[in-house]
């Protein structure tokens, strides 16, 4: 099953590097990660998408918990979320089935944000599987070059990490 | 005072409480050479081999318990202290390893002797740290110490650029404590989980205490005594855990797992409710998971949370200190009515009439198990020891019956060859007044050679035993086997004479070949209380470690001495290790 988990963490070198390779050293499997600084300059927050069974995911939890600059740890799926993912993908022209670039822009409710050389460039953002869908919507061969932040989320209303 | 920075680090491991260093100088490191030699409160143990360094600084810390120091230089220097701190990370030992590094401008630049420290180190330390300014060494070193020592123990390793060490700052005072936002383990264990266990506790008929290597390194083992004598249950103890309960007591059921006792490993089979303490469930103590302890609910008691259903899914998880929890559990056990066990104990009495540990004598050859019961009986069982990895190692954990925690020294987890003697020689220089006894074998003995030079320049006598029997035995007795006895590299031809090899290394050579020597071999090397001794104790080399659980095997596949000698290739699960 695929989970999102979310991690604060010490701003510090060498911190992402320890969450990775604790990935690898583990087998544990990793679909996206991001990371950035948070309102607190000497805190970062990770979001991990990974999968695998409710035990492989209690370990999960429990190694980051264990990495000693981890503040804290919240497998985001369990709760009630918003999970967002952006892409920058570059188009030549029309979509597939004729459908026009535009339109299909208006119908994902994405923008176009650069035009040149006759390639359009557009912002996609929203869950997963609607930029997969949008991704889907297109020819193959028209598109060019994708860029994916992966999946960056948060808890709803008053609960925290 | 204006203080340079590696003085102020000398000065931080003076205040920690540091009095031996183990350690190789180098480049990287000169400035903080110059700062030990200036002082005379830390002792600098000048090993051979950085890895020495490291396995001294370990048996230091395990026999005593505090933590071991290391320090290394840059390149070369601290890669040849990985395996010694692996070791450590494996048995949760606590360790702060300080490694010089290039300067920081020519980080990166694959300058001479530059290795990325952190990055290497990094899977097998608890935690490290690269100093990038002269004003944060102080509190690194707090920091280092507080998470090697705390929670559950480990290495931290240090990197210092070496202009880090030449820069100079106004000297401030060493924290006392610190505080880490981001590390804060749990050490109290949880009412709520404490009642429910208790609650196990009384209502199991058939139930079996597993101890491992938590309770000595928690010194737990005065709480684990406690309890195991007010319930009256079976105990049976790991490979790092011997000597937590003493093995010489009737309550015992001695080692379990690939190499234990019928009994201990019977009863784990059998059990309604099996109690881990500080132990972590490893693939030597449950063989085939799929069939381990089929009737049991699971009580584990841990301080590392990633422990619990790692491997088998606990019941009833109990995060905290060993010491902390049985103390709860005492208390909440008190006056409460146990079970009826009766029935159990005589069906482990049954099992224990088996005498897994019997083996039959030949004439004309030295048993290696006899070499460690003599060895038992000459130091009256009090003795520290250490031992290397492979079959001595398992002989000496089967048959020296350890009644003290941190008697027992070794390299369980990683297994590492080569650990005893540097191990030795830390825990001489940690517990002056002990015997040492290095178990080890021929080939073993060869990866960490160099340090009997070590063991001389800083008066360390241990008795080393090799069980010399020509063979990497393990090795041999796997492809007897499993393997149809194709004997792969596992013969050692042209051996050393360790008798003059200890000689020219300034210590008592003695060859032990007759049963007869033996005894008073032994004592007269004990009687040597100045010197290390080389017991060079040539054994059947056709010997082999039972019981044995087959790697797959469950609990109750156990192949006998003299019953089973053989398993047949298909049996054999090659995908465990």
């Amino acid at each position: 099953m695929r989970h999102i988990i979310s991690v604060i963490l010490e701003d510090e070198a060498g911190a992402l590097s320890r969450v990775s390779g604790l990935f690898t050293q583990r087998g544990f499997n990793i679909e996206s990660l991001t990371v950035a600084q948070t309102t607190d300059p000497t805190l970062s927050r990770m979001t991990i998408v990974s999968s695998g069974s409710e035990r492989v995911l209690e370990q999960i939890v429990k190694q980051l918990n264990k990495l000693i600059e981890v503040v804290k740890v919240t497998d985001l799926t369990s709760q009630d979320h918003v999970e967002r993912e952006l892409m920058l993908a570059k188009i030549s022209s029309t979509s597939k089935e004729g459908v026009d670039l535009k339109e299909l822009v208006e119908i994902f409710g994405c923008k176009v944000v650069d035009v040149k050389d006759k390639i359009y460039t557009i912002e996609v953002s929203g869950k997963t599987k609607k930029i997969n869908a949008f991704l889907d919507a297109i020819e193959p061969s028209n598109i060019i070059e994708i860029s994916r932040t992966g999946v960056t989320g948060i808890s709803r209303g008053k609960k925290l990490i | 005072m204006e203080l340079n920075g590696a003085e102020i680090l000398v000065d931080c491991l003076q205040k920690e409480g540091v009095d031996h260093v183990f350690g190789y100088p180098g480049g990287a490191v000169l400035h903080i050479y110059d700062a030990i030699e200036a002082q005379d409160k830390i002792t600098h143990v000048l090993v051979r081999h950085e890895q020495g360094a490291a396995h001294g600084a370990d048996g230091y810390a395990r026999a005593n318990g505090k933590p071991g120091v290391v320090l290394v230089t840059s390149g070369p220097g601290i890669t040849n202290a990985v395996t010694g701190i692996a070791t450590a990370h494996m048995d949760s030992i606590p360790m702060v390893v300080i490694s010089g590094q290039v300067p920081s401008p020519l980080i990166g630049m694959d300058a001479f002797q530059e290795v990325d420290a952190t990055g290497i180190t990094r899977s097998c330390v608890k935690h490290n740290f690269l100093v990038r300014d002269i004003k944060d060494i102080a509190t690194t070193v707090k920091k280092a110490f507080h998470i090697a020592t705390t929670g559950r123990p480990g290495p931290v390793v240090i990197d210092i650029p070496k202009d880090i060490t030449i820069a100079k700052m106004e000297q401030e005072e060493y924290p006392e404590s610190i505080e880490i936002r981001s590390y804060k383990p749990t050490t109290k264990p949880s009412n709520r989980q404490i009642r429910k266990a208790a609650e196990l506790i009384t209502k199991s008929k058939k139930p079996i205490l597993y101890a491992g290597g938590g309770c000595v390194i928690g010194n737990a083992s005065e709480e684990l005594r406690e309890f195991t004598r007010m319930l009256g249950f079976p105990i049976t103890q790991t490979l790092m855990g011997l000597g937590a309960y003493p093995m010489t007591d009737k309550q015992s059921l001695g080692m379990l797992g690939m190499h234990g006792t019928y009994e201990a490993n019977m009863a784990m089979h059998g059990s309604d409710c099996v109690v881990a303490i500080g132990a972590r469930f490893d693939d030597r103590i449950t063989g085939n998971l799929a069939k381990f302890c089929p009737t049991a609910k699971f009580i584990h008691i841990d301080i590392d949370p990633s422990q619990i259903s790692k491997n088998v899914v606990a019941d009833i998880p109990i995060v905290g200190q060993t010491a902390q929890v049985l103390q709860a559990l005492i208390a909440e056990l008190k006056d409460k009515d146990l079970s009826d066990i009766s029935k159990w104990w005589s069906q482990i009495e049954e099992w224990r009439k088996v005498d897994s540990l019997a083996y039959k004598k030949s004439p004309g050859v030295i048993k290696p198990q006899s070499v460690i019961e003599a060895l038992y009986e000459v130091t009256e069982g009090k003795a520290i020891v250490t031992s290397d990895v492979g079959q001595h190692q398992m002989w000496a954990a089967q048959y020296y019956l350890f009644d003290e925690p941190r008697q027992w020294i070794n390299s369980g987890g990683l297994g590492t060859m080569g650990f005893g003697l540097p191990a030795a020689m830390g825990a001489k220089l940690a517990m002056p007044e002990k015997d040492i006894a290095c178990v080890t074998g021929e080939g073993s003995i060869q990866m960490m050679l160099q340090e009997l030079s070590t063991m001389l320049q800083y008066a360390t006598p241990v008795k080393i035993i090799n069980l010399n029997n020509g063979y990497l035995g393990m090795v041999r007795q796997w492809q007897e086997f499993f393997y149809e006895k194709r004997y792969a590299m596992s013969y050692m031809d042209a051996l050393p004479d360790f008798i003059k090899l200890a000689e020219s290394y300034g210590h008592l050579g003695i060859k032990v070949d007759k049963e007869e020597d033996l005894k008073p071999a032994l004592i007269e090397a004990f009687k040597q209380k100045d010197r290390t001794v080389f017991l060079d104790i040539i054994t059947d080399p056709s010997e082999n470690v039972f019981p044995m659980i087959p790697a797959g095997g469950a609990h109750c596949d156990m192949l006998l001495a003299g019953r089973d000698e053989m398993v047949s290739k298909d049996e054999t699960d090659f995908n465990a290790v």
